[in-house]
């Protein structure tokens, strides 16, 4: 193509090809959901590009309105369908500082421990899928194979496999079983030699290497300008983590990193997730060996469920029980915007409170959402090819985009 | 985050410059938050973004809210961050609208469907084409739906490219306005889709049912 020996974008351009639109999507297997691309191409050659979404709307947070307080959780986790414990713990925080309740130290525990396995669980469905898109087909079963494995440990703990709804308003709604902490300390120990693994399969290979290498590159300050925050920011240089920047849950007490990478590239992020998986590994076992003993929701009745065992012998506790259920609690007028690190970056749950028993807005910012507006910054003057590198990259849930 | 003194000190600052630009502050839950007149919104951003000692270089998130019956009703909230220090700052800008306070922007159109009724919202009198691909380029923006009778502020995606799909967003489901912004389009909802869904007085359940097969074949 172009002159003898020469390629790349540049001698394609000069054949003065006709830019020609397509559309990619929303129904297709790289988009990683229901993602519409409109394309300008000249030859291979992305020239522009805007996404569509919305396919997948709907209306959550308008539903949010009409329910109480505490059956808004299982809605809002079904927004980012992979990282369901980010959302819970979003909006369980944010309803905890409008009315002002503290939660007890195990529960705090018990949320980090089940938050950096959603962060693995969610990287690790990341690698399998992306990878599969750059033709490594084997790393779907490898990374499935380990994500099974935290599937279980949530059943395990919660009862359900996805969607667990275990975050309450106050803490959690149950203690870990018997038999939880040898299986998760079996699974700690095994997964930095998977990792290792990973590594082993997708850093000397070539095709992977020589897809993801000097694409897709975006610089810092572009990206802080698009407000992308998470590992794409981190891969770009920028340490910026609210895990270390603000005061939430256990992790002041955990000793982590956070990898950042140097050029911004898509080969840069791939190994900050990968380097993500090892540090959550090592927070969940910090936690773990640190896991206080005490009560693992609060105390306050107006607020928190009386256990079951009470209810048969204390009038006040069916009261309250019954008060709960029906009507839910009412919280006093107010607005509260709590953030927090998910696999995709900041994760922002926005409640105001209007004095009655449901919430008068809940407002979810999805990292994902936001993120997505830098694709067309990753993909512009690249190949069509390396988009799909990019796309995979940036990895948005379209659940969560679309809400 | 700046506390509610501090909160007062960035009030007399920006009143320096500004007469008139904050109208009040709020220091809630210990989240401080700025209540700025919608007119001057874009100075005072520019002014938290760029003076010295402010800073507030990053928008985390931008999005509406409804205070229905509250008068103005519509407020959009800018969660500003500072990323050295660690400082969270919240500028809400209280809109009202316009139909509910005197003169209406574009009053000339009057034959136009302009009503809000509860379950319908404001029609959007020629709703737009269906997307082609080359309407999709941002070179060629999407025709800006009828805008008139729906509140208004000035977009801010010039200080914070961030906002694009944000400012979409709110436009999307509260109809308020973004002025200046490059693609003022729904970005969730159909193109055609009639209604701004998230305000307070749009019904849940307010969407027809679309699959009527039962009702045709048996009545």
């Amino acid at each position: 193509m172009g002159e003898p020996g020469v390629t790349g974008p540049a001698a394609e351009a000069s054949l003065g090809t006709e830019v020609m639109t397509i559309n990619i999507g929303p129904h297709h297997p790289a988009t990683h959901g229901v993602l519409r691309l409109v394309v300008d191409l000249e030859g291979e050659v992305v020239r522009d590009l805007k996404p569509v979404i919305g396919y997948v709307h709907t209306g959550i947070e308008k539903s949010c309105e009409d329910k109480s307080y505490w059956k808004v959780i299982p809605f809002v986790e079904r927004m980012d369908y992979v990282s369901y414990f980010f959302q819970m713990e979003a909006y369980c925080g944010a309803v905890e500082r409008l009315v002002g309740l503290e939660i007890p130290p195990r529960a705090k525990y018990l949320r980090t421990i089940f938050l950096e396995l959603n962060r693995i669980h969610s990287h690790l469905v990341w690698l399998g899928t992306t990878a599969l898109d750059l033709g490594a087909v084997s790393m779907l079963w490898y990374c499935f194979r380990e994500r099974d494995r935290i599937l279980d440990l949530f059943e395990m703990a919660t009862g359900q496999r996805m969607h667990t709804r275990y975050f309450q308003v106050g803490g959690v709604i149950e203690d870990i079983p018997v038999g939880f902490e040898a299986k998760l300390r079996s699974f700690i120990a095994d997964m930095p030699v998977r990792v290792g693994q990973y590594e082993d399969l997708l850093d000397r290979n070539e095709v992977f290497l020589s897809r993801t290498k000097g694409t897709g590159i975006v610089s810092r300050e572009r990206l802080l300008e698009l407000g992308v925050t998470g590992p794409l920011l981190r891969a770009a240089g920028e340490p910026w983590d609210l895990r270390k920047a603000f005061d939430y849950l256990a992790y002041p007490e955990m000793d982590f990193k956070v990898p950042v990478g140097t050029v911004g590239d898509n080969y840069d992020r791939y190994r900050v997730r990968v380097a993500e998986m090892v540090e959550s590994v090592r927070i969940v076992e910090q936690a773990l060996d640190a896991l206080p003993e005490g009560p693992f929701i609060a105390a306050d009745r107006k607020y928190v469920l009386p256990p079951r065992s009470e209810l048969s012998t204390s009038m006040e506790s069916l009261i309250h029980h019954f008060k709960l259920v029906t009507e839910g609690y009412r919280v006093a007028p107010g607005e509260v915007y709590y953030a927090i690190e998910s696999p995709r970056g900041e994760l922002g749950c926005f409640v105001l409170a209007d004095g009655s028993s449901k919430p008068a807005r809940v407002h979810i910012r999805d990292a994902s959402f936001v993120n997505l507006q830098a694709f067309r910054d990753m993909s512009l003057d690249g190949y069509v090819a390396d988009m799909i590198a990019s796309l995979g990259m940036l990895d948005p849930i379209l659940g969560g985009v679309d809400r | 985050m700046p506390d509610a003194p501090g909160l007062e000190l960035i009030r007399g600052e920006i009143e320096q410059g500004h007469p008139g630009a904050v109208l009040d502050t709020s220091f809630d839950r210990d989240q401080p938050a700025l209540i700025v007149d919608p007119a001057q919104i874009l100075a005072v951003l520019a002014w938290l973004r760029h003076a010295p000692g402010q800073e507030y270089t990053f928008l985390s998130s931008l999005h509406a809210a409804d205070y229905l019956p509250a008068e103005p009703r519509f407020a959009v909230h800018y969660e500003l961050l500072n990323r050295d220090r660690v400082e969270r700052l919240r500028v809400k800008a209280m809109l009202r609208e316009p139909s509910a306070a005197g003169p209406v922007v574009g009053e000339g159109v009057s034959g136009r469907a302009l009503g809000f009724s509860p379950g319908g919202g404001a029609s959007l009198a020629e709703p737009a084409g269906r997307e082609t691909g080359r309407r999709a380029r941002p070179d060629t923006p999407s025709p800006t739906p009828p805008t008139d009778g729906l509140p208004q502020i000035d977009s801010c995606v010039g200080l914070f490219p961030t906002a694009e799909f944000q400012e979409r967003e709110v436009f999307d489901f509260f109809g308020i306005v973004f002025r200046g912004h490059p693609d003022m389009t729904r970005i969730l909802l159909p193109e055609d889709y009639v209604g701004w869904p998230q305000r307070r007085d749009f019904p849940i359940g307010g969407e027809p049912v679309t699959f009527t097969y039962n009702e045709r074949a048996y009545g």
